[in-house]
């Protein structure tokens, strides 16, 4: 029975699972939820994530959900498939840390600025340039972080492309379509690690999968 | 024998707090190194090498020097997988799984609302800030919603994850902590049955009274 992954294309969450998948060549099958329509705030679907959010991730009887824990499962259970996502030993102490960054520190961050500049104008609602403005601000704080323990270290989490990494994809890919991509190109490394990253045929082959929908 | 963890951090922080739990559920020993929040100790350079964030808490275990409480969690149970509670991060990958479910909703869904309103209810009046009305009101309705959907989990599973008292539950227990006691919040959790009933169960483990004990004495 093939692993199946509910969501939309333009959830940045659903995309952080899609890319795992992709990163480790796993067959699955995906399954359209119609958020304009409501769809996750329904029966059927509250059964598989009780917050009605997306995405929801079914493996033979497993059902999860949250996207970092569904990503972590995969990168365990499957971890002799395509990349490696995950180190083995005392590595994992640092790749877990900047996980926790990039949900913490990043994300909060990113998704508002998302929200503003890319999702409020698809949807005919008006963009808050304040909120714009503190967001960058705080971002900016955060790539000089980033910058320091990039001059350290190749990726985020170890020398390799990890999970860690590859969470920051959903979200750097719209804020690199926005004005915002002028933080990240500022920061010699950083800038790097971007390009570096999102040069990944994973990600290429998510964001096909999301133009064609 | 290895030298004790390193633990910096005032215990009055919820993200200390949370690793201290974790450390006395796995019997694992530990020094606790103050770090002067008030005089800003935090934002200075020596602090800034071992936390570049600036936050609490930041931990050392010989030559392991990590940050982000549950990422510090996390690796206490992986490194002492057969001290202690060894239930409380499962080497079995679908009980992980369903722990690891549980951890990210927490840190995701229910830390949001309940940070922001612990931070209204218990710290701002202390740092003479003023309380927020709106933010407050916000984070309750959001925190309201929340409690919902745990109250509808716990119906059928004793604890968030399953039938043991895992990291999820745990992580929980900093935030809760201070909304039901200083935050005047006790209503939410006790008019929920199942939730009621979960909270008084976590909140009354050996390691959690540890934790509000040092809390007290500090």
């Amino acid at each position: 029975m093939v692993m199946k992954v509910h969501g939309s294309v333009l959830s940045t969450a659903a995309m952080r699972v899609l890319i795992v998948l992709n990163e480790k060549g796993l067959e699955f099958e995906f399954v359209p939820v119609d958020m304009r329509a409501g769809e996750h705030k329904k029966e059927h679907f509250l059964a598989l994530n009780p917050f009605g959010q997306v995405p929801a991730f079914e493996d033979g009887d497993l059902k999860l959900f949250e996207s970092r824990a569904i990503t972590q499962y995969i990168a365990h259970v499957y971890k002799d498939k395509g990349t490696p996502l995950v180190c083995e030993g005392k590595p994992m102490a640092t790749l877990g840390v900047w996980m926790e960054v990039e949900a913490h520190q990043f994300d909060p961050v990113g998704s508002k600025l998302q929200w503003e500049l890319l999702f409020k104008p698809m949807f005919g609602m008006a963009t808050d340039a304040a909120v714009v403005e503190e967001n960058e601000a705080k971002l900016a704080k955060v790539l000089d972080i980033y910058e320091a323990r990039l001059s350290q270290s190749k990726y985020l989490g170890s020398d390799c492309f990890t999970l860690a990494d590859l969470h920051h994809l959903p979200v750097l890919t719209n804020l690199m379509g926005t004005h915002v991509k002028k933080l990240f190109d500022a920061r010699p490394k950083v800038s790097a690690w971007v390009a570096d990253i999102m040069a990944r045929p994973a990600l290429a082959k998510v964001l096909a999968m999301r133009n064609q929908q | 024998m290895a030298a004790p963890v390193k633990v910096y951090g005032p215990t009055l922080s919820t993200a200390v707090s949370r690793v201290l739990a974790c450390l006395l559920e796995k019997d694992v020993e530990f020094q606790l190194v103050p770090v002067n929040m008030a005089t800003g100790e935090h934002k200075k350079p020596e602090y800034l090498k071992i936390q570049p964030f600036g936050q609490v808490p930041a931990f050392q275990d010989e030559s392991i020097a990590i940050f982000e409480s549950r990422a510090i969690c996390r690796y206490i149970c992986e490194k002492h997988a057969d001290k202690g509670n060894k239930n409380l991060y499962s080497t079995n990958p679908l009980v992980k799984a369903s722990i690891e479910q549980w951890l990210e909703a927490e840190g995701q869904t229910y830390n949001p609302p309940s940070s922001a309103l612990v931070f209204q209810l218990a710290f701002a009046p202390r740092m003479n800030i003023k309380q927020d009305e709106e933010s407050i009101k916000l984070n309750d309705q959001k925190l309201s919603k929340v409690l919902d959907i745990y109250d509808q989990r716990l119906e059928s599973s004793r604890f968030l994850a399953g039938d043991e008292f895992t990291l999820a539950d745990l992580s929980h227990l900093p935030n809760t902590h201070y909304l039901v006691t200083v935050g005047n919040r006790g209503e939410a959790f006790s008019s929920r049955k199942n939730v009621d009933r979960w909270w008084n169960e976590i909140s009354s483990r050996d390691s959690w009274k540890k934790v509000v004990e040092m809390q007290k004495s500090k």
